[in-house]
This record gives structure tokens, sequence and C-alpha cells, in this order.
């Protein structure tokens, strides 16, 4: 069904080879999410499984069949833009028919499958307007009709929900699951956001300067993370990261730790420091610890914590969720 | 940036805005008054604004002396005729620069805006003795072709304006859904060009039909068009400044009323694209 495979592919945009050789196994019904720092890549790689770039090099295989050279429209691949890119000229109940149109079915079944389209994402009540006419939200809704109507092999979303509001971004996040979940179709996601990533994806591939950094299920990324980059970009607030004497210690160039694996006590512990900027979310406390030579610490305190700035706190790790990584910035398992 | 619009300020502006109108307005209102003037009156000294003796003589005169209709249709004819074809030739250029462009699109671009800059006497002969080898001198056909050639770069660049503002990602949505070119050309980027199509149609309408440079030295009585009516009147024969400005408005009139109709559109296509 869904399946994509990318074998070495690589793109140049003239000298600037911005993916370098790259291989990836995508299974069908996968959900599958690319994350990385802007400039990573990700859209350009999500191009070019859509066709709208043509690889410099390497084959794309969809659905076991040869498409690297295959024009956009024949790879049987929807997609969902961040700007949504409806037809501003056409009413919703068109932009999500133009699909069918392009593909000739008859007018019956055309207006079936918007029927249909337009129930699952209640968008019934204003199927007869035009795109103009509607808030952000809806207008993501008729790109995602516009792409669910045709049943392809696969999704592509390009940042979706970048240009939504914070609350609005949480219900389509749920939405978009809830839809992976009842058509069972491949997708690919692409976002910078890793929260994003963490709660949607069946398996996610970290990218940073076109290279691959790890592929693996959101736990298991930030339980394991490969390397120091992929340690650093998974979870929120950031790893702390500590060098020196304290990492050698423990047999590693660098050892990490995350904001949540610290205990603070305002009596004993670890490593001293002085309380800087805390930042106060109701649930949860993250609180800059300034530790002097070991540098500034984030820890995160469930609930309140009464502890002042400048007041000097100790930080103690819990020793199974420390990181080791290596010279080179690789975990050391 | 907000801009403060007190009372004060905004009376100052529509004070000098319609100073500037009507500094504008000024000499085709004269010409208009003029035209109901008799000969005497039209030349006295000093004029008088509203008080004369207002005729209809001159417009007698005029269609008596010439004949306007023929006149009027070589002008619809070759300002249609040469929009026209632009527009043809014109919108798969705009497409191309636009949505596939290459590294020197944008020397192309600047070089067909170059072609403006020449003076078109600078041309003048060669361009006439090709036309009288080819037996182009006062047909419309001809005319419709130069024109058409001299309009060419304000015709693509306006177009490639337009384009321009239709996002791309429209156009890969496009794509996606299983367009191909012909189809993308037909259900989306028409569509969605019309406005930018309209206007551009618009002014070329009116720069071809007000063009006098070229409609008078390559006609004679054959496809000559308004400007060589008006031009007829400005003779050696005597200053005839009634006979000239009834002349004058009865060639002016019919685009000043498309204009008038079509400001919208026309400012609109004159400004779009400047302000994001």
């Amino acid at each position: 069904m869904g399946s994509i495979t990318l074998k070495q592919v690589t793109k140049a945009f003239g000298p600037k080879e911005v993916i370098p050789p790259l291989d990836l196994d995508i299974h069908d019904g996968e959900f599958v999410v690319f994350v990385g720092p802007s400039g990573c890549g990700k859209s350009t790689l999500l191009r070019l499984i859509a066709g709208l770039e043509d690889v410099t090099s390497g084959s794309i295989v969809i659905d076991g069949k040869e498409a690297t050279d295959a024009a956009p429209a024949k790879r049987g691949l929807a997609m969902v833009f961040q700007s949504y890119a409806l037809y501003p000229h056409m009413s919703v109940r068109k932009n999500i028919a133009f699909p069918l149109k392009m593909a000739k079915l008859s007018q019956a079944e055309i207006d079936a499958k918007v029927e249909n389209a337009a129930r699952i994402l209640n968008l019934a009540d204003y199927i007869d307007r035009r795109p103009g006419q509607l808030s952000g939200g809806q207008r993501q809704r008729v790109a995602i009709g516009r792409a669910i109507v045709r049943e392809p092999a696969a999704f592509l979303f390009d940042e979706p929900l970048s240009n939504l509001d914070a609350a609005l971004r949480v219900t389509m996040r749920q939405e978009i699951s809830e839809l992976h979940q009842s058509l069972a179709t491949t997708m690919i996601y692409v976002t910078h956001d890793q929260v994003e990533a963490m709660t949607m994806a069946d398996k996610i591939v970290v990218l940073h300067d076109g290279y691959i950094e790890q592929v693996g299920a959101p736990l298991e990324l930030y339980e394991r993370p490969r390397n120091m980059f992929v340690a650093g970009f998974i979870g929120s607030p950031k790893m702390n990261f500590v060098e020196g004497p304290e990492a050698a210690k423990h047999d590693a160039h660098t050892i990490g730790i995350r904001p949540e694996h610290l205990t603070i006590s305002t009596e004993s512990g670890s490593w001293e420091g002085k309380v800087g900027l805390a930042e106060h979310l109701g649930s949860d406390t993250f609180l800059k610890v300034d530790c002097g030579p070991l540098g500034e610490m984030t820890v995160r305190v469930v609930g309140e914590l009464g502890v002042k700035a400048g007041q000097t706190v100790w930080l103690t790790p819990d020793p199974s969720k420390l990181h080791r990584f290596d010279g080179k910035g690789l975990s050391i398992f | 940036m907000a801009r403060s619009t007190t009372p004060r300020r905004k009376a100052m502006f529509t004070v000098f805005a319609w100073a500037v109108g009507l500094l504008l307005f000024f000499p085709i209102l004269w010409t208009v008054l003029t035209s109901f003037k008799t000969e005497a009156e039209a030349i006295a000294s000093p004029p008088s604004f509203l008080g004369f003796h207002w005729t209809f003589e001159n417009y007698v005169t005029v269609q008596e002396r010439s004949n306007y209709g023929r006149h009027f249709w070589n002008s619809v004819v070759i300002s249609v005729g040469s929009t026209v074809l632009g527009v043809l030739i014109a919108v798969p250029a705009a497409w191309a620069m636009a949505f596939v462009p290459g590294k020197r699109t944008r020397d192309v671009l600047m070089w067909m805006l170059s072609t403006k800059m020449l003076p078109p006497v600078g041309v003048l002969i060669p361009i006439y003795l090709i036309f009288r080898d080819l037996g182009l001198l006062d047909t419309k056909f001809g005319l419709v072709i130069v024109l058409m050639l001299i309009n060419l770069p304000i015709i693509v660049w306006m177009l490639y304006t337009y384009f321009k503002e239709i996002p791309g990602e429209i156009l890969e949505a496009c794509r996606m859904d299983g367009a191909g070119l012909r189809e993308e050309i037909i259900h989306v980027l028409t569509p969605m060009a019309v406005p930018g199509i309209a206007s551009t149609l618009l002014l070329n309408v009116i720069l071809a039909w007000n063009e006098a440079f070229w409609t008078l030295n390559l006609t004679a009585a054959k496809a000559a068009p308004l400007t060589a009516f008006i031009a007829s009147y400005s003779s050696p024969e005597g200053l005839f400044y009634a006979k000239l400005s009834a002349a004058s408005t009865m060639a002016i009139a019919p685009i000043m009323i498309l204009g008038w109709f079509s400001q919208k559109q026309l400012v609109r296509g004159l400004t779009f694209g400047a302000v994001k």
C-alpha cells in the first residue's frame, strides 16, 4: 500500500548539497515525523518525496513502484501545505472536489466523496463558502479534506499547524492523529516543533544539516538519543550538558541530564548553585540555576517551589537517567 | 505604523489632491470649452471662461470635412487588435518568467523594459523602410503589429507582476491534486489572474488609442486612426483652434468614458504588487 523507500537520495541546489546521500524506509500505515531545526532539509526531503523537487541522484520507490522521475500528479500522494494553498476562487466544495475532478470521476462519485469528507471533518456548515471567508482552522480542515478524498497512498504534511494559534494547534494535532488512526494511511509530517513530533509520531526522523541524526520511536529518542544533537533537540526544556571533571567522573567527555531528572534541595546535594530566573507554569516551574563552573542548569519542579532568586540550592541528578557522550558527541551506552 | 489623520491634515490633503487633479484636468476642460466657441472667441485675449456664445458649429464642420466614423473604427481595430495579440504572446512569456525563472530572467525583463527608453524616432527609418518593402504602410495590420511590439514590454511586465503574486504553493497543490500543465493554467492560474489580465488589457487599449508617433508616421488615409484625425486640424491652413478642439474632444471622448468606468481596475492594475 503506502510504503516509501528512499535509496541514496541526494539533493543539491547548484553547488550546495542540502541532502547528502540518505536512506530511509517508511512502512505502510506509519505516522512518520521529520523534525529538525530550520534549514535542516526536512521540507526539502518532503518535497523530494512529493516530486515537487527533482532528486539530484538516488531513487524513490513508492508503493513498490519506481517513482524517482514521476510527476507529482502520478505519485498517488496528497499534500497539505503550511499556507493551506486552497484555491481562493473556488468554494470549499469545489476545492475538495478538485483532485477528484482531475481524476475524472463521475459527478455522483465526486458528490458522495465530498459529502463524506465534509462530514468527517465537520465542514458541512460552510461547504459553499470561499476560503477567504473561513478561519485558519477551518481552512486547514479544507486542506486536509482535499487531501483525504483522493484516498492517496500517503499523506504529506508540511508544517501544517504553524500558522494556527496555540489552542487550535493542540486540537488539530489530535484531529490529525485521530484521522491517522481511522484511515490507517501512511503519513509523513514535517515540523520543527518537537512537541508535535513526540505526541503524533510512530517514528521520528531527526534531521540536521541534511543528515539523519536518528530514526526511532518517540520514547526511544527521548531515552536513548544517539548523540548530543538528538539529546538536546528532543525534550523540553532542553537537556543540560556538563563537561570537564564532573563528566570525567562518569568516564565521559560530556554528560547530559534532563531538567526533569534533577532533584532540587535547599539543604544538600551533588551540585551547588544559585537560583536565577524562574518560569512559573502553574503545574510546573522551570528554574535556571547557576552552578558556577558546571554552567547554568535548568531544573523542572512539579508544582511550585518556595525558593527565591539568589538563594543557594543543591541539585542531584538521577544516576539512572544520566546520558554519557564521547568527545565526538556520540552516546556511550 | 499608525499615521495621524487629524481633520486639519485631512483637509490639507484633500485641497492638495483637488488642486493637482484640477491642474491635470484643466487642459482637457479647456479643450472641451474651446470646442464650443467660435474661432474668434477661441483666440480672444483675454479668453472667456464660460461667458461666451456656445455653438455646435465646430462639430458640424468637423463632421462635414472628415469621416469621424472611419477614424474611430481604425482606432478601435488598432488598439484592441494590438492589445489582444500582445496579451496572447505575453501570457506564456510572463508565465515562464514568473514560475520557471532562469538565471537570466531578471536581465531579460530589464532588457525588455530598456527598449521603452529608446526614442522611437531612432528606429523610425528602418521600420518605415521595412513597412514600405512589406507593403504594410497605411494598413491597420501593420499598425497592430507595431503597436503590439511597442507595448509588449509593458504587457509582459504587468502580467509578470500579477503572476508573481500568485503563491507558488497553490500551483504546487494543484500539481499534487493531479492536474497537468494545461489543467493548471485553465482551472487555477487563469481564474486567479483574471483581474490582472483585465487591467492589463484596459491599460494597453488606452496606451494604443493614444499612441501618436507611429500612427501618424506610418499611415496616410486608409488606416489613419483618431490621432491622425486630430492632427489633420492642426494644418498650415491657419489657426483653427475651435475646430481642432472639437476634433480632439471627439477623439478622446470614447477613451475618457472607458477610463472613467474602469478607474478601479486601472488603479489596481498600476499599483498591483507595489504594496505588500
